[in-house]
């Protein structure tokens, strides 16, 4: 009896999945349209929204707002991942996926270590556009570096978050609410805009375990002391945790029903 | 395990809800048949297949492919089949190419063999000319053999076709019937669904017929077509008025009640009254009756499906 000509490698079925991602997203350049478009947007409007009530000038602002926007594009972005696997359940190609001799994570993997691509270019954006704005960062480049890395690892991490409500929710139009709601409630209850000071108690604690704050205020001493810090620790275990978590629920669900 | 036996099922039941979806199906396939699964719409079939491939799991009973026990062992089971499904299930957004050569290195190939067989399997459909292009250039049965082309990247030796010609033109559909009987040519064993009893009649070498998730019936076209049974004489005259004396001859030669309407007399028989029926032609010609028609007819896997099957309603 035959049985399977090589043992499927679970590391290269990924690698495999992930340039599948990336050719899809090649292929249809207009894919990355809400990447570019929304950080340019978002960190225009809220730089002059915001920058003269809350930092007396939009200069002034800046420093601020820089590291919540930075987050918030990449959530954005990352809440693509969701939309895209719940299109491609719908459309099919995930039964056949299935019916292949690869593990459960492979087809999910695949579809988040792609998406990175659109995190970084989400996340670029942002600090394009702010540096247009009048931005400059104070910290060396490689520091720079690290604060994106940070912000990309926080970002993919939550994109396992919207990977299981794409696999939970039937309809890909849907996800894409549900997805705005759950990255507007992260980022408007947190650090990321605006001073806590002035908030109700009670928010003023739930801002204060949303791990956007943690992200915000790990990116924010990252760029301004030029050091990782305890928050960046404190980010890095976060995204730890919330991937393992939300990783373990993906695989269960899509095995299960999806 | 018995060697001519690729898949075997064996008491399968499946419910959802409370509702029993299949009930009690056992049934063998042979290494190198094609296996045609017959149903109306809502009988089990897809429910059937679904266990069979892994993607569903049982409530009882047990299925093995090549050997291995699709339940305990569906990673090594899925290493045995592919399945082609009722829609193109490949990616829009790649070429041709592109699409085997992922599934190929899914399968465990390696780049360079993974190329070769992405390479030879469309020459071997006929889509070297589109290889790379967008595949929303695709027509619909273009679609559908690269779908089958990808089915067969890791030559499996089971192949699940789930209606692999629904929706396709006559053309195209008799093509991908060739590319089926070539590959079972080639030694793999294929399950067929499909709505046409035409293209079961034309592929299967064995039936089984599901209905409201219980197996009717089993065997070859030509065995489920002699158990409904019988024949029908068929004779449709020149003459309305010679009607009645043309009954008279055909009951006298074949001692059977013979129906009459307007211009056409039909006698249900069976094959031992074939013999007599020639002599029905020579006396209505002495009896100078003028015959527009006169056939013989056996049943059809139609006949089969309509009489054997409830269906839903």
């Amino acid at each position: 009896m035959k049985v399977a000509t090589t043992q499927n490698n679970v590391i290269s079925n990924i690698c495999t999945m992930t340039y599948r991602n990336l050719l899809k997203t090649l292929h249809n350049p207009d894919n990355f349209s809400d990447v570019i478009m929304e950080p340019v947007i978002f960190t225009l409007l809220f730089g002059f929204l915001f920058g003269g009530a809350i930092a007396g000038s939009v200069h002034a602002y800046l420093p601020i707002l820089v590291p919540g926007i930075l987050i918030q594009s990449i959530l954005n972005a990352a809440s693509g991942s969701g939309q895209q696997l719940r299109e491609d359940i719908n459309g099919g190609v995930f039964d056949r996926f299935k019916t292949l001799p690869i593990a459960s994570i492979v087809s999910l993997a695949g579809q988040l270590f792609g998406d990175v691509l659109r995190l970084l270019l989400s996340g670029m954006m942002a600090l394009v556009t702010a540096t247009l704005m009048g931005w400059r960062p104070t910290v060396s480049l490689p520091m720079l570096g690290v604060a994106l890395l940070l912000a990309l690892f926080i970002g993919w991490s939550a994109a396992w978050i919207f990977a299981l409500v794409g696999l939970l929710v039937k309809n890909a139009e849907l996800i894409g609410s549900l997805s705005m709601i759950i990255i507007l409630v992260l980022t408007f209850l947190s650090n990321a805009f605006v001073p806590t000071k002035t908030l109700p108690l009670f928010l003023q604690k739930v801002v204060a375990i949303n791990p956007v704050s943690f992200a915000v205020t790990a990116i924010r001493s990252i760029l301004t002391t030029g050091n990782w810090g305890v928050a960046a620790t404190l980010t890095l275990v976060s995204g730890v945790l919330i991937t393992v978590v939300f990783m373990g629920l993906s695989i269960l669900v899509y095995r299960r029903r999806a | 395990m018995s060697d001519n036996k690729i898949i075997q099922v064996r008491n399968l039941q499946k419910c959802f809800g409370d509702q029993l979806a299949v009930k009690d199906v056992s049934f063998d396939i042979k290494r190198g048949e094609i296996f045609g699964l017959l149903g109306p719409n809502g009988a089990g079939k897809t429910t059937i297949i679904k266990m069979m491939t892994t993607l569903s799991k049982q409530d009882a009973g047990k299925i093995t492919v090549n050997g291995f026990d699709t339940r305990t062992q569906g990673r090594l089971a899925r290493t045995q089949f592919s399945v082609t499904g009722q829609t193109a299930t490949i990616d829009q957004d790649l070429s041709a190419r592109e699409n085997l050569m992922i599934f190929g290195r899914l399968n465990g190939l390696n780049r360079q063999d993974a190329r070769d067989r992405a390479s030879e399997l469309l020459t071997d459909f006929d889509l070297v000319n589109s290889a790379d292009q967008a595949l929303a250039t695709f027509s619909g049965g273009m679609r559908r053999r690269l779908d089958l082309a990808a089915s067969l990247i890791s030559k499996p030796a089971v192949l699940f076709l789930d209606e692999p010609t629904t929706g396709l033109d006559p053309r195209t559909r008799t093509q991908m019937w060739q590319a089926i009987r070539k590959l079972v040519a080639n030694g793999t064993t294929v399950l067929l669904t499909t709505q046409y009893l035409e293209e079961a009649e034309q592929l299967a070498d064995r039936i089984a017929l599901i209905d409201h998730g219980k197996l009717v019936a089993l065997g070859t076209p030509a065995e489920l077509e002699r158990r409904v049974g019988g024949m029908q004489l068929r004779i449709e005259l020149s003459e309305p008025r010679q009607l009645a004396e043309a009954q008279v001859i055909v009951q006298g030669a074949l001692q059977l009640p013979v129906h009459a309407d307007a211009r056409k007399l039909t006698v249900l028989l069976t094959a031992d009254h074939v013999p007599a029926t020639a002599r029905i032609l020579d006396q209505l010609q002495t009896a100078d009756i003028a015959v527009n028609q006169f056939a013989l007819e056996t049943p059809s896997l139609d006949d089969v499906f309509l009489k054997m099957t409830v269906g839903k309603n």
